[in-house]
């Protein structure tokens, strides 16, 4: 009974127009929540105390660690997004997966050029070829192909399903990012935070790096509820502009 | 360099795309319902919103 109930609900949010109002709800608190954790954030991540080794350049960390959980979290939810498309069709799926790739993408580039700003200091070097920069900067192609693959089709449905088979393919780059530190030799610090064995980090770092991170999520899913919402807007309009043109040629 | 110019430009980097996705995401909302509301004036309405005696 609870289940049905959890199914019906869940179903209900497949109607476009639900999702709508739903949204216009949520989004505001969203927002309002993500400034209070990004205040938060960043007057821990200037206040606490620098590292002993690393000094004051730990904050960039406080910026780099959430933005790479979101490169990989967002590819996440478009491969969920995709099995939505492809298994059960539903609406809202190709929706999310499409306003997900140009989050992922801002994600992927923000972790990328802070870790080079981290790398010239700590490592002496902007950029090494090593196996976890190196896949993150895959995953970072994959977004931009991903954006020019929806871009390119004008059929939305069928530019839905060969994204989700492009997305599910290319899912195989989370496992190698997450474990390249431990397969390979690299030059990129092995986990920290998210190990078996807990973190490693002094509760000094962790505080702000965990408000950061939340905050950083947060963002992700204001931003893209909003995304989803401009989409539905996006096809709602291209229907009533195709109807619009029929009513013309009928008249004419 | 010293290292108050990578954390500077870190911050800087992150807020300027931060910035960036907010502002596009913002601005494409606008644009979107600006364009509902200009086919709502031109008469042309979804048929789920039409009124129950003009659907028939």
């Amino acid at each position: 009974m609870t289940e049905s109930l959890a199914i019906t609900k869940f179903s209900d949010l497949a109607n476009p127009a639900r999702f709508l109002s739903l949204t216009g709800r949520i989004i505001p608190w969203l927002a309002g929540l993500t400034l209070c954790l990004f205040a938060i954030g960043l007057y821990l991540s200037f206040t606490t105390e620098g590292d002993y080794q690393q000094g004051d350049t730990v904050r960039i960390m406080y910026v780099h660690v959430p933005a790479a959980w979101l490169s990989m979290m967002c590819y996440t939810v478009m491969a969920l997004s995709a099995i939505g498309t492809l298994v059960w069709r539903h609406p809202l799926a190709d929706v999310s997966h499409k306003a997900a790739a140009p989050l992922g993408a801002a994600f992927t580039l923000i972790a990328l050029a802070t870790g080079s700003l981290w790398g010239k200091p700590m490592w002496g070097t902007w950029w090494v070829w090593d196996a976890r920069l190196t896949s993150v900067f895959i995953l970072f192609l994959m977004y931009l192909g991903l954006i020019a693959l929806n871009r390119a089709m004008d059929d939305p449905s069928k530019a839905a399903r060969v994204s989700a088979v492009f997305i599910l393919v290319g899912f195989v780059n989370i496992p190698i990012i997450k474990f390249s530190v431990e397969w390979w030799n690299t030059l990129h610090q092995p986990a920290s935070v998210v190990r078996l064995d807990g973190p490693t980090i002094d509760p000094e770092f962790l505080t702000p790096l965990l408000v950061m991170a939340v905050a950083f999520t947060l963002l992700f899913f204001t931003l893209h509820l909003m995304a989803m919402r401009n989409e539905i807007w996006r096809r709602r309009v291209g229907a009533q502009r195709r109807l619009a043109a029929r009513m013309a040629s009928r008249e004419a | 360099m010293s290292h108050g110019f990578y954390i500077g430009l870190s911050y800087a980097v992150s807020a300027l795309i931060v910035a960036v996705l907010i502002g596009w995401v913002w601005w494409d909302g606008k644009a979107r319902q600006k364009e509902l509301a200009e086919l709502e004036r031109a008469g042309v309405r979804r048929r789920s919103s039409a009124p129950a005696g003009e659907a028939q």
